[in-house]
């Protein structure tokens, strides 16, 4: 290990955009954080609601207007999709955490069930719930 | 020149000085939550829609309760560690760390809160 310097370090992700095209495996992988953080939002909604049933009508009325409205609907539609694309992605990290499928074609083969799977599985919870 | 070996240099830093201990924790609760989150998404699907009376009488039932509850513990704690990785990657200096304590401790108000919630319409 090299004294390398330490302070001025360029923050990933400085290839993107500028030096790198994007492609399905990156894409994909960009995509599992940005669900992951979106779904720490959607639980700051989902404990709301429960903290609001569990208080008075009063306030169960406010966030479940919300919740349902139109906007309300939207939102509980992406988040419903971004964790079962999240959930695809951890899959496929435990998948290759273990060893297996990291060849670029399995990869990117995943990368596009990641994105398919979630849109179905969506929909199918629209349609059951 | 420092006259230290590179592996003396390099041994317990990495990026956040924690060694694997974060791979671990992620890879053993994304393995759970592949498993709870899809029965928690039908199951808090099924309890979201109704009025407060059916919520509470839903979410006072053994099985979406403490599924809730787990899921509830293990995903948050999970996002929690997510997030705050993704802040030691781009926010760097004082804003880092500020945003960092910051997730972690909205990340345990939400667990704490939720939990509160959730023995309040069960009890």
């Amino acid at each position: 290990m090299a004294d390398v310097n330490r302070g001025n370090r360029p923050l990933s992700p400085f290839m993107l955009g500028q030096y790198y095209r994007p492609q399905m495996t990156s894409i994909s992988s960009i995509m599992v954080r940005i669900t992951g953080i979106a779904s720490l939002g959607t639980a700051v909604l989902l404990v709301l609601w429960l903290l609001a049933a569990a208080t008075s009508d009063g306030a169960f009325n406010v966030i479940d207007g919300i919740l349902g409205s139109f906007i309300g609907d939207i939102l509980m539609l992406l988040a419903t999709w971004a964790i079962w694309y999240h959930v695809l992605g951890r899959l496929r990290h435990v998948i290759w955490d273990f060893g297996y499928a990291v060849e670029l074609d399995i990869s990117e083969k995943m990368g596009a069930i990641m994105f398919i799977g979630a849109t179905v599985m969506a929909i199918l919870t629209v349609i059951i719930v | 020149m420092r006259y230290l070996t590179d592996r003396k240099r390099a041994l317990g830093l990495g990026a956040s000085g924690q060694g694997t201990q974060h791979f671990w924790h992620m890879l053993v609760g994304s393995i759970a939550l592949v498993i709870l989150m899809p029965l928690f998404i039908f199951t808090f699907g099924a309890g979201f829609d109704g009025s407060r009376e059916e919520v509470i009488s839903f979410f006072g039932r053994p099985f979406p309760a403490i599924l809730t509850a787990l899921t509830l513990f293990v995903a948050i704690t999970h996002f929690k560690r997510e997030t705050q990785e993704a802040i030691e990657d781009y926010v760097h200096g004082l804003t880092g760390k500020l945003l960092y304590i910051a997730v972690g401790a909205l990340a345990w108000i939400l667990i704490a809160a939720g939990l509160f919630a959730l023995v309040k319409i069960a009890l």
